[in-house]
């Protein structure tokens, strides 16, 4: 809220003197900082007020509240099941192929699921040490997948690999974060070639450049099409209306309840 | 009167600039002197051959492609020498637009990808949703889901058979597939409401229970089912053209699915026996008895026969299923989950039961703010992602479905069967007839809708 709209007495939600004034900082949740330094995995934006409306348009006095980012907490050991049997795995087999141990930026176990968060330089090493090494065995890459979580959130744009091992019947999840403005991944097709297309898919779709990609063009989409269709902040278009020129709001602008 | 450099031999030159190989020059006192030679018969032969290089367009609009499918095929005479396919022709943005609608609207998307399997888009994604939450279906949903998903793996690859006899140019292959396609139809009509893109299944359990006098629509079914597939294998399995179009062909080894990241009936007909249904068992699939087929042929004759297989082996678990059904809800009793309304028939049709309108409407305004919160907001999922796979009948459809703790999902990606084994289309018909190309894409069966989504 600006300066002036304080003086003349009616302060925005959540603010000094306001109805949704929170009595002391004490309740707000705990930083999400890491404590190397190193920064943390973001998967979602940080929320307020409700009903999607902010300043004078919220008479619901909702505006106070406050919903910090997801961020996916880091597993702690013991993972659980085999999960503990293939990170050790990982990391000797890593360790004997000469990758360093901060490849793996971050190991998050959620609903039965172990996702490894992979720093971009070695994701290329780590899938080929994953579908070697005979205690590991991943030989199958089941999806590529890009995922967008908003301008809000730094590193949005992550490229997630589901992989299986068909000999031991285990699944994990690769996660690579990067930033928008440097979309770069290297492509995996060297090591899965059934990663080509849907590369090209995110690529389309998301605008993330694997490099090393044989063909990285468009595959869904037009080949002379502009932008991204699935980033969060690709304009999506309204619906013009027949009556004193109104146009039904796109999906994005509308007044949601969220 | 000549300079040096014009006195240096040098060959005779057409009109490009370029020295005639056939007919070298130099130049003597007397004037320019040419040497002509012969051509060599294997260059005029080379030359004439490859004269026949063609690259044709075949698709999107062909009755043969299997859909808006289109495909560039370089050809040398009839034999294909390079083949690439064009996808994107139906992409209508489903994965975008579920991200703007509540978690129970996305069922009625991702119902109309592979809009020949509906019930497994429903499941897989409804699996998706309930393992965000942490709710599992009851019972009887379970089993339900698994009945339904049967009867739509029999009309889906009774349409693969359908299309590809028809693509091959066995018409009396389409009319007898559409026919049991159709009974099958009927069938789900009767179940579910809808012949196809049901959105039945729902995040939590199931719509509505099954109608009054399943049990014995099911047993009909399932004994017309018994007395007219024999005919798939006298109208087929036997017939010198079906075998010479199909045996040896679309060849693709174990290593190359693997590569190629292909599941389904494709991958089975390599050999490997994975089946989701039967690795991963999901919604109590290791209950039920049944077979997974394969051969080791790995060509489209073998995934012919696999398919009409799997077709027995699915009314197998669909009569198990009869057997199992007991009665009980087919929703969670978590009521800020389930579907507040008890849907009823009205003498329009579908509608809220009107037991539950005058409730809502006279007697408590809570059930009716209720009522109006979960219809139009819809339910928060806790943040997070997840990934649920599920052995449709092209292979494995998996959901990665992320969730930032609202009310809308924040990505749904779908891992389509048909979209990932379509790259193993070059594969398969490189080096081979361009006739085999109709045969080998119609053996990995792709449903465009659920290519290009």
């Amino acid at each position: 809220m600006s300066s002036d709209e304080s003086e003349k007495g009616t302060p925005a939600p959540g603010e000094e003197h306001s109805s949704a004034e929170r009595p002391e900082p004490g309740l707000e949740p705990a930083s999400r900082e890491a404590p190397g330094g190193d920064e943390r995995v973001v998967s979602g934006k940080a929320r307020k007020g409700m009903f999607g409306v902010e300043g004078y348009g919220d008479t619901s006095g909702f505006g106070g509240l406050r919903l910090p980012a997801y961020t996916p907490p880091p597993a702690e050991r013991p993972y659980g099941g085999w999960f503990d049997q293939v990170a050790d795995e990982l990391h000797a087999a890593l360790t004997e192929r000469g990758v360093p141990t901060e490849a793996l930026q971050q190991v998050t176990v959620d609903r039965g699921e172990i996702t490894f968060y992979v720093r971009r330089e070695h994701l290329v090493d780590v899938c080929r040490t994953l579908r070697d090494d005979p205690a590991l065995r991943f030989e199958l890459c089941s999806s590529v997948s890009g995922v967008d979580y908003g301008p809000d959130v730094p590193q949005r744009l992550h490229s997630v690999y589901h992989l299986t091992s068909m000999t031991y019947r285990r699944r994990i999840r690769l996660e690579v974060c990067v930033d928008v403005a440097d979309p770069h991944v290297p492509s995996v097709v060297g090591v899965y070639p059934t990663a080509d297309w849907q590369e090209r898919e995110a690529w389309d779709m998301f605008g993330i450049v694997y490099d090393g990609h044989p063909a990285l063009t468009r595959i869904l989409m037009p080949d002379d099409w502009d932008g991204h269709p699935q980033r969060k902040d690709y304009p999506l278009g309204g619906i013009p209306v027949e009556y004193k020129g109104a146009e039904i709001p796109p999906p994005d602008q509308r007044r949601a309840y969220s | 009167m000549t300079t040096d450099t014009d006195r240096t031999p040098h060959h005779a030159q057409d009109h490009d600039g370029q020295p005639d190989p056939y007919a070298s020059a130099r130049e003597t006192t007397e004037g320019r002197v040419y040497t002509v030679t012969g051509g060599d018969w294997d260059a005029v032969l080379e030359d004439a051959t490859h004269d026949e290089r063609i690259v044709i367009n075949l698709g999107p609009q062909h009755p043969s492609t299997h859909g808006v499918l289109r495909l560039v095929l370089e050809l040398e005479g009839e034999t294909v020498t390079e083949a690439r396919s064009v996808i994107g022709y139906l992409h209508t943005g489903i994965e975008k637009n579920t991200e703007y609608r509540n978690w129970t609207q996305g069922v009625t998307f991702v119902t109309r990808m592979d809009y020949l399997a509906p019930l497994f888009n429903e499941t897989a994604y409804c699996l998706a949703v309930e393992k965000l939450l942490g709710v599992e279906a009851p019972r009887r949903a379970q089993v339900i889901r698994v009945l339904l998903m049967e009867l739509n793996r029999i009309s889906s690859h009774l349409v693969c058979l359908a299309t590809g006899g028809m693509e091959l140019g066995a018409l009396t292959a389409m009319t007898s597939g559409f026919r049991e396609r159709e009974e099958v139809l009927h069938l789900l009509e009767f179940l579910t409401g809808l012949r196809m893109n049901h959105a039945f299944v729902r995040p939590g359990g199931v719509a509505q229970d099954l109608p009054e006098g399943y049990r014995e629509r099911i047993l009909d079914f399932i004994r017309v089912m018994d007395s007219r597939l024999p005919d798939y294998d006298k109208l087929l399995t036997g017939q010198t053209i079906w075998h010479k179009r199909l045996r040896g062909i679309g060849y693709l080894p174990l290593d190359g699915c693997l590569q190629l990241g292909i599941t389904g009936p494709v991958l089975r007909s390599a050999g490997l026996p994975w089946d989701l249904r039967k690795v991963e068992p999901y919604l109590g699939y290791e209950e039920y008895e049944f077979d997974v087929p394969t051969a080791t042929e790995a060509d489209c004759f073998a995934r012919y026969l696999l398919r009409v297989e799997e077709i027995h082996q699915s009314l197998r678990i669909v009569r198990q299923c009869l057997d199992k059904l007991e009665p009980g809800p087919v929703m969670v009793e978590n009521k800020k989950i389930a579907w507040p309304a008890r849907l009823t028939i009205g003498p329009d049709g579908l509608g809220n039961s009107l037991e539950h309108v005058r409730r809502i409407m006279g007697q408590s305004m809570e059930a009716l703010i209720h009522h109006f919160k979960l219809v139009t907001e819809g339910f928060d999922v806790p943040a997070g992602q997840v990934y649920v796979p599920v052995e449709s009948p092209r292979g494995e459809l998996g959901y990665h479905v992320v969730s930032d703790g609202g009310t809308r999902p924040m990505r749904v990606h779908v891992r389509e069967p048909s979209f990932v084994n379509l790259q193993a289309m070059p594969a398969m018909c490189e080096g081979g007839m361009v006739a085999d190309v109709i045969a080998a894409v119609a053996s990995l069966d792709p449903v465009m809708g659920g290519v290009d989504r």
